[in-house]
């Protein structure tokens, strides 16, 4: 059994089928890709692994434990923390205190909760900003405290929703620093993204889908020349040989 | 910054305990008024302010405090001082349920069930005469007659009893939890933050210190009835103060229970036989001010107030 296992997941909209029978297995320390064009379900399939969005049906079994219809704080607990692609700071706090926020999933105490964000601080290279509020941080840097947040909660599996979008070549570069270190330490990357550059630096492994259902699957090089792939991003005529 | 912080609450705790026997009776009646209003209002703000879970029916836990003291005496003749631990114990009783049905719905449901559940009750003690002697309400023989001193110590000790109670749990997780709650529930969820949970965790003590100083009015003022004690100008006015002072700031709620206090009595004092009760037309105004001018209170706004009287330009930093 895979160390998060998602099979057969379903979750409609009224009538649009978002995420369309995916079944998919991740291994324990790898980083894994999902990409897709805009609305392909992407998105949509981190919702329904931490149950915003509960699945319509099929089962997501994380560890060994099903977690389908667990509430959201728990599957937290249990160690899959998340990023968000539209970023949700804790606005008026500032960055130290939300990454404290995370932190307090593990300890009780406030000595102990600022220490341990301290220590991420610093690891995700935030130490210039950790008195600001959150909300005058520049973008990439919000993205960074969401990371950042989530890590202080100890995650053995991290949810990583379009990190590099919107962010410029050097600050992607950074970016991609960043969750290689993560994997170095020993979590698990499930990492969501439209920039091609970033996934094919960094995953072990990448899934492909559109329309909510899965098109391709491989590695990053076998990727980048699938005809099914090139065909979802840039239409019919662009696969070659046509 | 730590030192200079504690100088002016040091300050106004020294004031606050020696000057009062100095003064007159109507005086110190004044700053009983006011020690009752900050506890109320620092009470509202630990739910309302910090949580974001703003309640338009505070004023239930008020009327529970008051009868659970009230309703000892009447029954069964005990000392409505009692109250203090009576009164907080029902209004929390009461609250639990509450929380635990509302808390689960998102945004304005919570504000409207509280002010659902505020008048049911208030109609409740109204018309269920066996058991709270409805529109007859409740009258009591004061502990210290006339004397204002002793309750003026006891409502100082219940006001500093509730800022330190919210300033404890503001250091601790449960304060960082309540703040990202407010700031962006799917956020904190996210973190692992069981907010139903901790939604709970702050309306308890939230109901408790509003029903503490319920439980004192019925001790102080010797007669409470239904719509005097539940009415929704009491809620409204917890809201007010709070507002007005700075909401989710820790000395805002006690600042905006001071003016309110203070000015509703110079209007009463002074113009009251020109405008009457028109006063709270003009606290109306004064809060369309506040949010327009001031949404985060003249303690959230301080900064921005002291750079408007150096006359310098308010420098904005993001968005605001």
């Amino acid at each position: 059994m895979a160390y998060l296992d998602i099979k057969h997941v379903v979750r409609k909209f009224g009538g649009l089928v978002a995420v369309n029978d995916i079944t998919v297995g991740l291994e324990q320390g790898e980083i894994f890709g999902l990409i897709g064009p805009n609305g392909s379900g992407k998105t949509t399939l981190f919702n329904t692994i931490n149950n915003y969005y509960p699945a319509n049906s099929g089962e997501i079994i994380f560890k060994g434990i099903p977690i389908t219809r667990m509430s959201t704080h728990k599957i937290c607990r249990l160690g899959i923390g998340r990023t968000f692609q539209v970023v949700k700071p804790l606005r008026r706090m500032t960055v130290l205190e939300n990454v404290m926020a995370g932190a307090f999933l593990r300890t009780n105490s406030a000595t102990k909760a600022r220490d341990k964000a301290l220590e991420i601080v610093d690891f995700c290279e935030l130490m210039p900003r950790k008195d600001m509020p959150a909300k005058d941080l520049p973008i990439a840097d919000k993205k960074r405290m969401e990371i950042a947040r989530s890590l202080a909660g100890d995650p053995e599996l991290i949810l990583l929703d379009e990190t590099a979008a919107g962010l410029n070549l050097k600050e992607i570069e950074a970016a991609m620093v960043i969750v290689k270190k993560i994997r170095d330490s020993g979590i698990t990357c499930f990492v969501v993204e439209h920039v091609m550059k970033f996934l094919m630096g960094i995953s072990d492994r990448v899934m492909c889908i559109n329309f909510g259902v899965e098109i391709a699957r491989g590695t990053p090089k076998e990727m980048s020349r699938h005809p099914e792939v090139i065909k979802a991003y840039l239409g019919e005529e662009y696969v070659k040989g046509k | 910054m730590a030192k200079k912080s504690w100088f002016l609450p040091a300050i106004l705790g020294i004031v606050a305990i020696a000057l009062p026997p100095f003064l007159g009776g109507y005086f110190q009646h004044i700053l009983i008024l006011v020690m009752m209003w900050i506890a109320m209002a620092t009470g509202w703000n630990l739910l309302g302010g910090y949580c974001g879970q703003a309640s338009l029916g505070s004023a239930a836990f008020f009327g529970l405090g008051a009868y659970g003291a009230g309703l000892l005496h009447l029954h069964w003749g005990i000392s409505p001082w009692w109250g203090v631990i009576a009164g907080p114990v029902l209004a929390i009783i009461v609250c639990i349920p509450i929380g635990l049905v509302t808390f689960r719905l998102r945004g304005g449901y919570f504000v409207l069930s509280m002010l659902a559940v505020c008048e049911t009750i208030r109609i409740v003690f109204l018309n269920w005469v066996e058991m709270s002697a409805g529109p007859l309400g409740i009258i009591i023989e004061r502990t210290w007659g006339m004397e204002k001193l002793p309750y003026y110590y006891m409502v100082l000790a219940i006001a500093a009893l509730s800022l330190y109670v919210v300033y404890r749990l503001m250091k601790s997780k449960f304060g960082y939890y309540f703040v990202s709650i407010r700031e962006d529930q799917d956020a904190a969820e996210g973190l692992g933050i069981p907010s139903t949970k901790y939604k709970m965790y702050a309306l308890i003590p939230c109901a408790g210190i509003i029903g503490l100083a319920g439980a004192f009015y019925m001790n102080y003022m010797a007669f409470i009835e239904p719509n005097v004690v539940f009415p929704l100008i009491i809620s409204a006015t917890m809201i007010l103060t709070v507002m007005l002072g700075g909401p989710g700031t820790f000395w805002g709620p006690a600042l905006g229970a001071t003016i309110f206090v203070l000015l509703s009595e110079l209007l009463r004092a002074f113009a009251g036989p020109v405008i009457g009760t028109i006063h709270y037309l003009l606290f109306a105004l004064i809060l369309v001010l506040v949010i327009m001018f001031l949404p985060n209170g003249i303690v959230g706004e301080w900064a921005k107030i002291r750079r408007l009287f150096r006359g310098k330009k308010p420098v904005y930093v993001g968005g605001e």
